[in-house]
């Protein structure tokens, strides 16, 4: 079967736009999960929407898996190919279809880059606000599906609560369009339910973003600590003020030990923990909080406090952070990123309890995390050369994860279910509610066509195999997080 | 329409949902015509009272049928805020209602609407199985995102048992501008042009009856005099007091200038259509209308029912899309995109149609 559908492929695409040579899937056949690897029947590259069209269509016809892929920065294996597949790219699907300054508003095609969308915005005095470390290189198409999030969530929300409209094709070959240029609606929140589907309904076509006006004035603060506790304490100290910050970051001593020697970011000397915080919006509110944030740091027993005082020195910080994860390449030859969320007031005893189990499980764990929202970002550190270092690094991940749960958190914050974390979907949901979930994925994909094998505990799942960092994030293009 | 059931728990609920054919869950009522349909109506008003406060997560659970005066007032207490000025909450609207009703308030412009800061439900599904959707912290990707879908349902998909939002620190003090416009055409500049400065305005509305529109701005007092005297630069106007200021808000907020048992219309809108759309109705004798968030939405008071008809047709010809939420008058107004997914929807989560459908 699966011959003969590849070859009625050509029907629909020129060959240069078909790729089935085994040298040519290659760049394929994993994305930021690098440690599953699965190569598809083929690699299709649509330029169009109608393009797009017709080959789900072809798919659903053929009962014919595929997955749709942007730049392949899942973390959670979102875009990892099927075997019995097909891999629809869709880069170049990545027009900015229109934007519109008076309405504060984009529509784009999913092959956009995140970072483009503000750059197109910039000179209207707009921005597109959900900011994944991998900004620079994810596309909205991914974020939509990923339901993406950011360090800026806390205040503004994430991909899902930008989307003002879609247009797209699902796994039953119906387009549909809903929403459009309003921020209200009428009727249930279709793109909401849409956003954050992980690839399983179908592909978004056109996506109407919301763009938000750039902040005017912004403050950014670097304060050192000489334990995690401390910089935990800093954050309570802010969110009891009622200041409401545009983000709140930290990172532990491991995770700036790699951003030193990846960026050369400088830290107050002797600090074990560092915090960020940033408050934005007009300058004559920001002048007033920010001499409120000032005195909060002050009394926080900060080892070192550096404000930014221009554009560069900002930027400069954020650098830091937003590198911390591809620079813990520099520390360990294989590490897997973590992503689980917990009540902000338990930040402290979630932090001591994944240093408690990567110790017992003889393994080092960095962590840089979103402490506004009890996002947690662990790192673990492994030398995949050793026999045995994946898997104990896969169970600690684990149990990392059953914690968040326990303490009334969540399996995943913004990187999403996928093939990673699957088997955790019956540890924050039961068996009604996936019941439930895979009920709405049948109305939109009765034939399991679109993204099998991810978000839903597998029969069989693909054997883990150590494969060292992504080529992309060797070259220090891509980052993880 | 029979005498409704009030269910005192979830488990009388689930029972009440697995035994009836035909059912639709109601609120307090003060949006009648989003439940006016043939159905057994259950009452959700013995589901009461807020489960979970936790003021430095930043998030509440409470039961669909607290009323959300009480709510505001116990976020009130300690400094917080639903930033999307919760509509009807004098008339003692619910959460559950005003999540099925999917209405926000003028503040929707400032961090968005319901939809932006509901986390995580539980609802009973058409099966008669008591679900937990979402989760209860700020920040979850797990799963797909049935809470957001629920808002603006109608109560067509299941019935809303408990719910999970985010909350914000209110601002340190708002203050309220009033800027006189010569006519629709000016009103919509200075919507557009206000919601595109760097001010980080909280609600930006044209007022019902006048080319008035109301600015309110959010943070400590004295950047907010500030920011006034530059807003004065720009268009003439003057400061209200507070006490103005919120006669004027909670009457838009509790309907107080509609036609009293007249159809209300909610409007999803784009600042570019308030001109056209304005136009378009001086031929509707006493229609009243209000532009909120900023010209994102409408509320359309008409002085006689069958003026519906025409309203439908108008709101169709701009491509623009209605909900009736009180009076006689269809449920949905102009454009009504109707996808096969939506039917495929219901039957995954109400098989056997316990609820109405959603075009009924």
């Amino acid at each position: 079967m699966a011959l003969s559908a590849l070859n009625r492929l050509t029907a629909l695409l020129p060959p240069e736009r078909l790729l089935f040579q085994p040298e040519q899937l290659a760049a394929y056949e994993s994305d930021g999960l690098t440690a599953f690897r699965t190569r598809p029947l083929a690699v299709t590259i649509p330029e169009t929407a109608d393009e797009v069209i017709a080959l789900v269509r072809f798919c659903r016809e053929e009962k014919l898996p595929f997955v749709a892929r942007g730049s392949g920065t899942s973390l959670s294996g979102g875009s990892l190919p099927v075997a019995s597949g097909i891999v629809i790219a869709l880069n170049r699907l990545n027009r900015i279809l229109r934007l519109d300054p008076e309405l504060r508003l984009a529509v784009v095609e999913p092959g956009v880059v995140n970072t483009q969308v503000s750059q197109a915005a910039a000179p209207h005095g707009l921005h597109y606000s959900p900011d994944p470390s991998s900004q620079s290189i994810c596309t909205i198409g991914g974020n939509v599906a990923f339901n993406s999030g950011g360090a800026h969530c806390l205040k503004y929300g994430m991909t899902s609560n930008h989307v003002l409209g879609l247009r797209a094709v699902l796994a039953t070959g119906e387009v549909v369009e809903w929403g459009g240029g309003s921020r209200e609606n009428v009727g249930p929140d279709w793109c909401g339910l849409f956003t954050g589907n992980e690839g399983l309904f179908g592909i978004a076509l056109e996506i109407t973003l919301q763009l938000l006006p750039r902040p005017e004035r912004f403050h950014t603060v670097l304060a050192g600590y000489d334990s995690l506790e401390r910089a935990g304490d800093a954050v309570s100290a802010i969110i009891a003020s009622g200041l409401l910050p545009g983000a709140i970051e930290i990172m532990d001593a491991l995770a700036l030990e790699a951003a030193r020697a990846s960026v050369n970011a400088e830290y107050p000397p002797g600090c074990e923990a560092v915090l960020i915080v940033e408050l934005e919006g007009p300058r004559e509110v920001v002048a007033l909080d920010s001499a409120r944030l000032d005195a909060i740091l002050a009394n926080s027993k900060a080892v070192g406090i550096r404000q930014a005082r221009d554009a560069g020195e900002r930027l400069a910080i954020w650098k830091g952070r937003k590198n911390a994860f591809s620079a813990v390449g520099r520390l360990s030859p294989d590490f897997i990123v973590q992503d689980g969320v917990v009540p902000r007031r338990r930040l402290g005893e979630a932090l001591r309890r994944v240093g408690e189990m990567s110790r017992q499980a003889g393994l080092r764990c960095a962590n840089v995390f979103h402490a506004g929202d009890g996002n947690l970002h662990p790192l673990i550190l492994f030398d995949g050369r050793e026999p045995g270092a994946l898997e104990r690094a896969e169970v600690l991940a684990g149990e990392i994860l059953r914690m968040c749960v326990a303490m009334g958190g969540s399996i995943t914050g913004e990187h999403g279910i996928g093939v990673e974390k699957r088997d955790f979907l019956p540890v924050m949901f039961g068996a009604d509610e996936i019941d439930c979930f895979k009920r709405l994925r049948e109305a939109f994909d009765p034939f399991g066509i679109a993204n099998p094998g991810k978000m839903f505990p597998a029969e069989q799942a693909p054997a883990l195999q150590h494969r060292g960092l992504h080529p992309l994030e060797k070259a220090g293009v891509l980052s993880r997080e | 329409m029979s005498t409704a059931l009030a269910p005192a728990s979830v488990t009388e609920l689930v029972e009440v949902v697995r035994s009836y054919p035909r059912l639709l869950a109601f609120g307090a009522g003060t949006k009648a015509r989003l439940s006016a349909v043939n159905a057994t109506r259950i009452s959700v008003s013995q589901l009461r009272g807020i489960v979970e406060y936790e003021p430095s997560e930043f998030t509440f659970t409470a039961l669909a049928g607290t009323p959300v005066r009480e709510l505001v007032r116990t976020l009130a207490e300690r400094g917080q805020y639903l930033p999307f000025d919760p509509l009807l909450t004098d008339a003692g609207a619910t959460l559950g209602g005003t999540i099925a009703a999917g209405v926000s308030g003028p503040g929707r412009l400032r961090f968005g609407g319901l939809k932006d800061f509901i986390l995580g439900v539980q609802f009973v599904d058409g099966l008669g199985r008591a679900l937990r959707m979402g989760g209860k912290v700020v920040k979850n990707a797990a799963g797909f995102d049935v809470p957001k879908f629920l808002v603006g349902s109608l109560g067509r998909f299941g019935v809303l048992t408990e719910l999970t939002f985010k909350v914000f620190p209110s601002p340190a003090s708002t203050l309220t501008l009033k800027l006189a416009a010569g006519d629709i055409e000016a009103a919509t500049r200075i919507l557009v042009e206000a919601a595109n400065s760097r001010w980080e305005t909280h609600a930006l509305d044209i007022l019902p009856g006048a080319y008035d529109v109301c600015m309110r701005l959010g943070g400590p007092a004295q950047a907010l005099q500030e920011i006034a005297d530059d807003v004065f630069a720009r268009w003439p106007g003057e400061k209200l007091g507070d006490v103005d200021a919120e006669k004027i808000w909670s009457d838009l907020r509790e309907f107080r200038w509609v036609h009293a048992d007249r159809p209300l219309i909610k409007i999803a809108l784009m600042p570019t259509f308030i001109p056209p759309l304005y136009r378009a109705v001086q031929r509707f004798e006493g229609l009243r209308i209000h532009v909120s968030s900023g010209g994102n939405m409408a509320f359309v008071s008409l002085a006689a029912p069958k003026q519906a008809v025409e309203l439908n047709e108008l709101l169709r010809n701009l491509s623009l899309s209605g909900v009736t939420l009180r009076g006689e008058a269809p449920l949905w107004c102009g454009l009504q995109p109707r996808a096969e997914i939506a039917q495929a929807v219901k039957h995954a989560l109400d098989p056997e149609n316990r609820f109405p459908p959603l075009h009924e």
